[in-house]
């Protein structure tokens, strides 16, 4: 049966009018700047991926070295000091002319020896790491055998001398807290839609819909505080948990945030199958259950599919929940009751102590541009299964 | 006999299946509840004449000293600027789309596309950029043009934040303006057009006015979704303590969402300066719940103004 034509776009009714209009070159102008600011959209999703990777594109293009230099310069030994004046001797020690008067000269000497000693031993370890280039593309995806651990180790820990910049352990924290929360968030949140949009009777449900979406009313930064101060206690105490945050409790509160998200999507792709549908499976006596399970939800598989993709993106993406209760420890663990240091919370921590260019500032970027491009394919795939799902069933009204 | 044992079974089914999505709306709605309840009971007793309008000159850690109206100033700053920046450009958006574009173009839909994408966009990646694009690029070049030695717009400032957060909030107001201008009867363009009016002019007298509710809804939802951000604004401009409140552009300010993040991880005893933290969370919530339940129920209206149209 082919489908009846779509109903005429107001933008075509327009068309026929205003042929017959004299031309006025004022609204001509406004009119083109009317289509240059619909531009904006478009050019700030362009400007955001530009600006991002700009500031990352040095460590993709592999042009940034973060090979820690070594500037401490090497105290001299015993006889090369025997060779130098007292003058010489005092500021080599760094010692001020008072200090230098008041010393005896045993103790001088063994000022000397330990500082010596103590470098030897500590390049004897760095020189090993200081050498590597960690912003490079194997130390950042794979274990390295770093020289003061027993075992290769993926680790992100951008501090001291020696920068490691493995970004596994946060990717693996962000994936554990947005497992969690899908896996509470999405079986609710759908048989929450499917009861709202099919079940519920019409009255109940103009309530029901703007209580539940009432959820996305509460910041994030809310409900990370109210999850960091009231219930990680309750929930350590309750399983017996060793950490008090972890990537459990982080999850349980970013599904909570996702909760309304995957709710409207879902509620809205149940609603936008045709009436007809469930009205036919009733006529041929199936139950309203039944009606519903077998035929109207099946119809909408495609948007259930998108409202857990956008759900998805929207749990990487949250920022201020994991900072305040995921614990922030970079480990590489399977447990979802171990502390989880996620991409966002990294970024949040870290990017306030990180000098403007340097190789840490543009880590940062780097994970914001991976981070951008990840919910940028799943806002795209959630999207367009969305937008073919509703031109089928409209097609097919 | 065996047909009616089957009706039976079924609607036990039913009745089962029924009731599980039912208890699954209803857990979700005593989630909310049980939320939003614990936080006033434990913030309302902060709730003073004095909390609200102190500042935090005195002691900002100490409850019977501290008060949160610069934050309360700050956050009303950085969103009435968002506000200034994001409604033309939002409503502007929405009228190409709907009043100039064809639908089916391959324009409409990049531009579509592009504003689904931007609110998919983590808000952090927003930070990023108003940090990459904002402060770096437009304030350095514009730091380089005066010339001066101390940076005067390369630095994170209330400008700079409110820019950020209008570009987070565009989707918002250009999918609201869109449904509000969509809810008009198609009869009223063809009116005015038939009196002689050009199109700009029947946009702007006709349809603009009639869309006003919707854009309202948009401009609160815009609000209340800014408000309560911090991840855009902790490097584009928010500040852990300022002495005075903003004044200029180039100024940090201090933010209602910040403080709750800063009291939870850099208070000097959690326990103590609790009743701040959830006094200002009371704040912060009856601000965005507000602002949402007033965005309900303007758009409850509009809906029943678009079935009336169609």
């Amino acid at each position: 049966m082919p489908s009846p034509p779509p109903p005429p776009d107001r933008a075509d009714a327009w068309r026929g009018i205003r042929r017959g209009q004299r031309s006025r070159p004022l609204e001509w102008v406004v009119e083109r700047l009317i289509f240059l600011v619909s531009l904006t959209a478009i050019t700030m999703v362009f400007l955001i991926f530009l600006f991002v990777a700009r500031e990352a594109a040095p460590i993709f293009l592999g042009r940034v070295n973060s090979a820690a230099v070594l500037e401490r310069k090497a105290p001299l030994s015993l006889d090369e000091l025997g060779r130098l004046s007292p003058e010489e001797v005092r500021r080599n020690l760094d010692l001020t002319a008072e200090e230098f008067q008041r010393m005896p000269p045993a103790w001088i000497r063994e000022l000397a020896l330990f500082r010596h000693e103590k470098h030897l031993e500590e390049t004897r370890n760095a020189d090993k790491d200081a050498g590597i280039n960690t912003v490079a593309w194997r130390h950042l995806l794979l274990p390295h055998q770093w020289s003061d651990y027993d075992r290769p180790e993926f680790i992100w820990q951008p501090v001291s001398t020696i920068h490691k910049y493995n970004i596994v352990p946060l990717f693996i924290g962000s994936l554990k807290t947005t497992l969690v929360a899908l896996l509470f968030a999405v079986p609710l949140a759908l048989a929450a839609a499917i009861y709202v949009s099919q079940l519920a009777n019409p009255r109940l449900k103009e309530w029901l819909k703007p209580a539940i979406e009432m959820l996305s009313a509460v910041p994030t930064v809310v409900l990370g505080a109210f999850a960091l101060l009231v219930v990680a206690s309750l929930l350590q105490q309750a399983f017996g948990l060793e950490y008090r945050l972890n990537a459990l409790l982080a999850g349980l509160a970013l599904g909570v945030a996702s909760i309304p998200v995957v709710f409207s999507i879902a509620e809205d792709a149940i609603t936008s199958v045709p009436r007809s549908y469930y009205q036919g499976a009733l006529a041929l006596g199936a139950s309203k259950w039944r009606a519903t399970w077998q035929i109207v939800v099946p119809a909408a598989l495609p948007g259930l599919f998108a409202a857990v993709v956008l759900g998805f993106g929207r749990c990487l993406g949250e920022t201020m929940i994991v900072l305040l209760a995921s614990g922030n420890a970079a480990i590489v663990s399977a447990s979802l009751v171990d502390p989880a240091r996620t991409v966002t919370a990294t970024i949040a921590a870290e990017l306030g102590e990180t000098v403007v260019g340097g190789h840490h500032y543009r880590m940062l970027f780097v994970l914001g541009t991976l981070l951008f491009a990840i919910t940028f394919v799943s806002n795209l795939a959630g999207d367009l299964v969305m937008h073919r799902l509703k031109r089928r069933l409209e097609g097919a009204r | 006999m065996n047909g009616r044992f089957r009706r039976a079974r079924l609607d036990h089914a039913s009745l089962f299946f029924t009731g599980l999505t039912g208890f699954s709306t209803v857990l979700i709605l005593l989630i909310l509840g049980v939320l939003v309840g614990f936080l006033f009971i434990q913030g309302g007793s902060q709730l003073s004449w004095r909390f609200i309008t102190g500042g935090t000159d005195r002691d900002m850690f100490d409850p019977d000293k501290a008060g949160i109206l610069p934050m309360i100033v700050g956050t009303a700053a950085k969103v009435a600027l968002m506000t200034v920046f994001v409604i033309p450009v939002g409503v502007i958006t929405a009228v190409y789309l709907t009043e100039y574009a064809r639908s089916d173009s391959s324009l409409t839909r990049v531009i579509r596309g592009a504003v689904n994408n931007l609110a998919g966009v983590p808000s952090i990646v927003f930070g990023l950029f108003g940090v990459g694009f904002f402060i770096s690029f437009v304030g350095g070049s514009m730091d380089r043009l005066i010339g001066g030695a101390e940076p005067v717009w390369g630095k994170p400032a209330l400008l700079w934040a409110s820019l950020t957060l209008a570009v987070m909030t565009l989707p918002v107001v250009i999918v609201a303006t869109e449904e509000a201008l969509r809810a008009i009867a198609p009869g009223l363009r063809e009116a005015s057009l038939a009196l002689g009016a050009t199109r700009l002019e029947t946009i702007v007298r006709i349809v603009l006015p009639n869309a006003l509710p919707g854009i309202l809804t948009g401009a609160i939802l815009a609000v209340g979704r800014a408000a309560g951000e911090v991840a855009v604004i902790l490097f584009t401009g928010a500040a852990y303590f300022l002495r005075d409140l903003p004044g200029s552009l180039q100024d940090k300010f201090m933010d209602l969402g910040y403080h709750i993040y800063v009291l939870s991880t850099q208070s000097p005893n959690i326990e103590a300066t609790r009743p701040i933290l959830f006094g200002t969370v009371v704040v912060l919530l009856l601000l965005t719940c507000t602002l949402n339940l007033a965005a309900i129920l303007v758009r409850a209206r509009i809906r029943r103004q678009l079935r009336a149209a169609h």
